[in-house]
């Protein structure tokens, strides 16, 4: 979901477009250290290719049609950091030359899509050994947790959203995330088909690294199930724990009070509930799987 | 005279198993155009690749004096200036004027040269005017012609041409003639075109299977080939 | 195609067509950074802004209502978020949503009409982006024209193709594995011709442009402008 320009509140779009260069610096200085400037090509034309992926139409229901939207696709045959350094340059091109996302979001976009999404898109996949659903998981998430943070970023702007839209977007961001799982793994398998060697190879995850991937999960699960209960209490309680309470309402409410944040107002955010409470469930839901499926491999 | 290309015993296998090129001799002279005639998948392409050491079989290849290693292949890219068949790979930079200058550039001209050393080329092949210009507005033949400055931008003793005739009407096929006979350098030319070959080219060589089974005057190795329309 | 035609726009001539991309840049970013600011129930500032982009177009001699038009495209995502706030009561944010996202994309598609998207590239890198980046959106840019010529193809081919859903299904599928596969392969072409002229690992490049005295004054003017507007765009209507 790409935010244009003019949606969100200036300490929004200001502090992503802050903290969003640096992590971009270094994932070129990554991608430089990883590889010279001999792969561009490479990974200039896979840009273009995801350009061009996402404008076949692949028939996911009757009388609708899904469109690739690419990251997970990208993070399983360049890797994750070449992937979001490649996503990233595909929003920058999006937002200048087709005025798909704003210039001023950019940071929000790069952030939600290139640098979250692909990362949800590996977890799985490097989680589940490269499995077939390790890929739709991966492609799922990739595309929910770009699209909750958006909305996310959205009601923290002030943008007024009913409690019923609230869950029809949710609905729809599931609707599409499962239609870019289902198109990731028939896609990943076709190129599979043509040449294996394009696809990265994932070694089974070590104890270590379940344990690392593991924890992650069950922090996002537990950081979901927080945003996802009745908020202004879970979050006030949260922020007076961490002695932050008053001063970052302040902060929200002055000198900016036009922007006065959505979440400290109505309860009706505590019905919307639901959709942010199914992305923790998925993600516990994965994490689970996955350590079994390793448990059930070593045994 | 020493010949500029001698090649011996060539033989490559791609990755897969299959033989793509099976004990291949080959010399070019000095002054010479040398067409190379024969089926697709027949090795033209590959043998190519291998002059400029970007694919490496057994045999023995020798360019200018040096034999095609590692430690030789600045010189023999200098020597020796490849024209793609894909013209839209060739021209990967954002204006002509940067991708004509991206052989010198790379070797070691500084800007202001490279850019005096583009400017004249271009003028060599009649795209002066496309400096400026973005490769994707420029049509199939202007394409070609500016592929072509590119490579003499680096000035290449040893011209080799991979089906330079590919998507060329037979206007911009005139106009490419008139170019390439107008250069001095030696030519080596893999085509499917006999006519061409015949323009330009006075000995030719047949590829089939990997191997060179054919060779002589243009005319005849094509005639004895069944080589033409 | 949109980005054929922005190309060929940014390539015309006119007085701001041969300024310096930074100074076209920075002062974009200074205008979105001005409707941005603005706070939802003021508009003056928004149109100020807007016709600010008019008046820039019309001196690069670009079809203004072209523009326009193209800049509309953001308007169907706007009007929804803005048929949402209206439906919960604050109808004011949902009109300076609207209004913002299109002056934003405005002037965004001017900046394009005016400056080619590589040079854009190479200014964003004189303040300082990351090199890989920028030659990551160059490549991008370059072979997008290629690239999305021959899906085109194959869009058509798959709509025409007919079959039950599962099967168009899986011919999506494969048209993706195939653009996939060609993508490769091109990768590959393009860089056997690089190293075929020398490429040493590292792109070089030629001399940049200097930033001018008419630079100079285009930018200073466009900033007093843009300033002008944010601040007192009212004062230009209540007369």
């Amino acid at each position: 979901m790409h935010i244009p320009d003019g949606f969100l509140a200036t300490p929004v779009w200001l502090a992503l477009d802050v903290g969003a260069a640096p992590a971009v610096g270094l994932l070129a200085r990554r991608a430089r250290q990883d590889f010279d400037e001999s792969r561009i090509p490479l990974l200039g034309v896979m840009g273009a290719f995801v350009f061009a992926a996402q404008m076949v139409n692949f028939p996911v229901a009757p009388g609708a049609s899904g469109h690739l939207v690419g990251s997970a696709l990208l993070a399983y045959t360049l890797g994750p950091a070449a992937a979001s350094l490649v996503m990233t340059a595909i929003l920058v091109i999006q937002a200048f030359v087709f005025q798909d996302g704003g210039v001023l979001a950019l940071g929000a976009n790069i952030f939600n899509m290139a640098i979250a999404g692909v990362l949800a898109a590996h977890l799985p996949y490097r989680l589940l050994g490269g499995r077939r659903m390790g890929v739709f998981l991966g492609g799922m998430l990739s595309v929910l947790v770009g699209a909750f943070l958006a909305l996310g970023q959205l009601l923290l702007s002030g943008i007024p959203m009913k409690p019923e839209l609230l869950a029809l977007s949710a609905g729809l961001f599931f609707v599409n995330a499962a239609a870019e799982g289902v198109i990731t793994v028939a896609a990943l398998g076709a190129i599979r088909g043509i040449r294996p060697g394009w696809v990265q190879e994932i070694s089974p995850p070590g104890k270590r690294e379940l344990w690392l991937f593991g924890g992650a999960a069950v922090a996002l699960a537990v950081f979901g199930v927080l945003i996802a209960s009745p908020l202004p209490d879970g979050l006030e309680r949260f922020l007076e724990e961490a002695g932050v309470a008053a001063r970052a309402k302040a902060l929200i409410t002055t000198p900016f009070g036009d922007y006065e944040a959505a979440f400290f107002r109505a309860g009706w955010l505590r019905k919307a509930a639901a959709g942010l409470a199914g992305l923790a469930l998925i993600s516990a839901c994965g994490w689970a799987t996955g350590r079994w499926l390793a448990r059930r491999r070593r045994a | 005279m020493a010949p500029l290309i001698e090649v011996r015993g060539l033989s490559f296998r791609y990755e897969d198993g299959t033989l793509a090129l099976n004990g291949v001799d080959f010399r070019l002279e000095p002054g010479e155009t040398v067409a190379l005639l024969g089926p697709n998948g027949s090795g033209k392409t590959t043998f190519l690749l291998h002059l400029i050491g970007l694919l490496r079989g057994e045999g023995e290849i020798i360019v200018c004096g040096r034999p095609v290693r590692r430690e030789n292949l600045d010189f023999v890219r200098r020597k020796v200036g490849v024209l793609f068949q894909d013209a839209d790979e060739q021209l990967f930079m954002p204006t002509v004027l940067e991708d004509v200058a991206f052989g010198p550039l790379n070797q070691g001209l500084p800007p202001q040269e490279a850019q005096r050393v583009a400017l004249e080329t271009l003028a060599q092949v009649g795209m002066q005017g496309a400096a400026g210009r973005a490769p994707y507005h420029l049509s199939a033949g202007e394409k070609r012609r500016v592929a072509l400055a590119g490579v003499l931008a680096m000035g290449p003793e040893i011209l080799v041409l991979d089906e330079p005739t590919t998507f060329l009407d037979p206007p911009s096929q005139r106009h490419l003639l008139d170019v390439l006979r107008a250069l001095p350098q030696s030519k080596l030319l893999a085509t499917h075109d006999a006519a061409f070959a015949r323009a330009l080219a006075a000995r030719a060589v047949f590829f089939e299977g990997g191997r060179v089974v054919d060779s002589g005057p243009v005319d005849e190795v094509a005639r004895r080939r069944h080589w033409e329309v | 195609m949109h980005h054929v035609v922005l190309d060929r726009w940014s390539r015309g001539r006119s007085f701001i067509h041969a300024r310096d991309a930074r100074a076209k840049l920075a002062a974009v970013v200074a205008l979105l950074v001005a409707i941005a600011t603005v706070p939802p129930g003021r508009y003056e500032p928004v149109a100020a802004a807007w016709a600010l982009v008019c008046l820039a177009a019309a001196l690069a001699r670009l079809p203004v209502w072209g523009l326009a038009w193209r800049a509309a495209l953001v308007l169907p995502f706007s009007a929804v978020f803005a048929a949402m706030s209206w439906l919960s009561g604050d109808p004011a944010r949902g009109a300076a949503l609207a209004a913002k996202s299109y002056a934003s994309a405005f002037a965004v598609i001017f900046l394009l009409s005016v400056t080619p998207f590589p040079e854009l590239c190479r200014a964003a890198e004189w303040f300082r982006a990351p090199r890989m980046l920028i030659l990551l959106m160059q490549f991008i840019y370059r072979y997008l024209f290629v690239i999305s010529g021959e899906a085109q193809h194959m869009w058509l081919a798959s709509h025409c193709r007919g079959g039950s859903r599962g099967a168009r299904f899986r011919a999506a599928a494969g048209a993706v594995g195939v653009l996939f596969a060609r993508s490769y392969q091109r990768a590959e072409g393009i860089q056997r011709a690089m190293f075929a002229r020398g490429f040493r690992g590292r792109f070089e490049t030629l001399a940049a442009r200097r930033f001018g005295g008419a630079d100079f004054a285009f930018l200073l003017g466009a900033l007093l402008l843009i300033g002008a507007a944010r601040a007192g765009g009212g004062w230009l209507w209540r007369r």
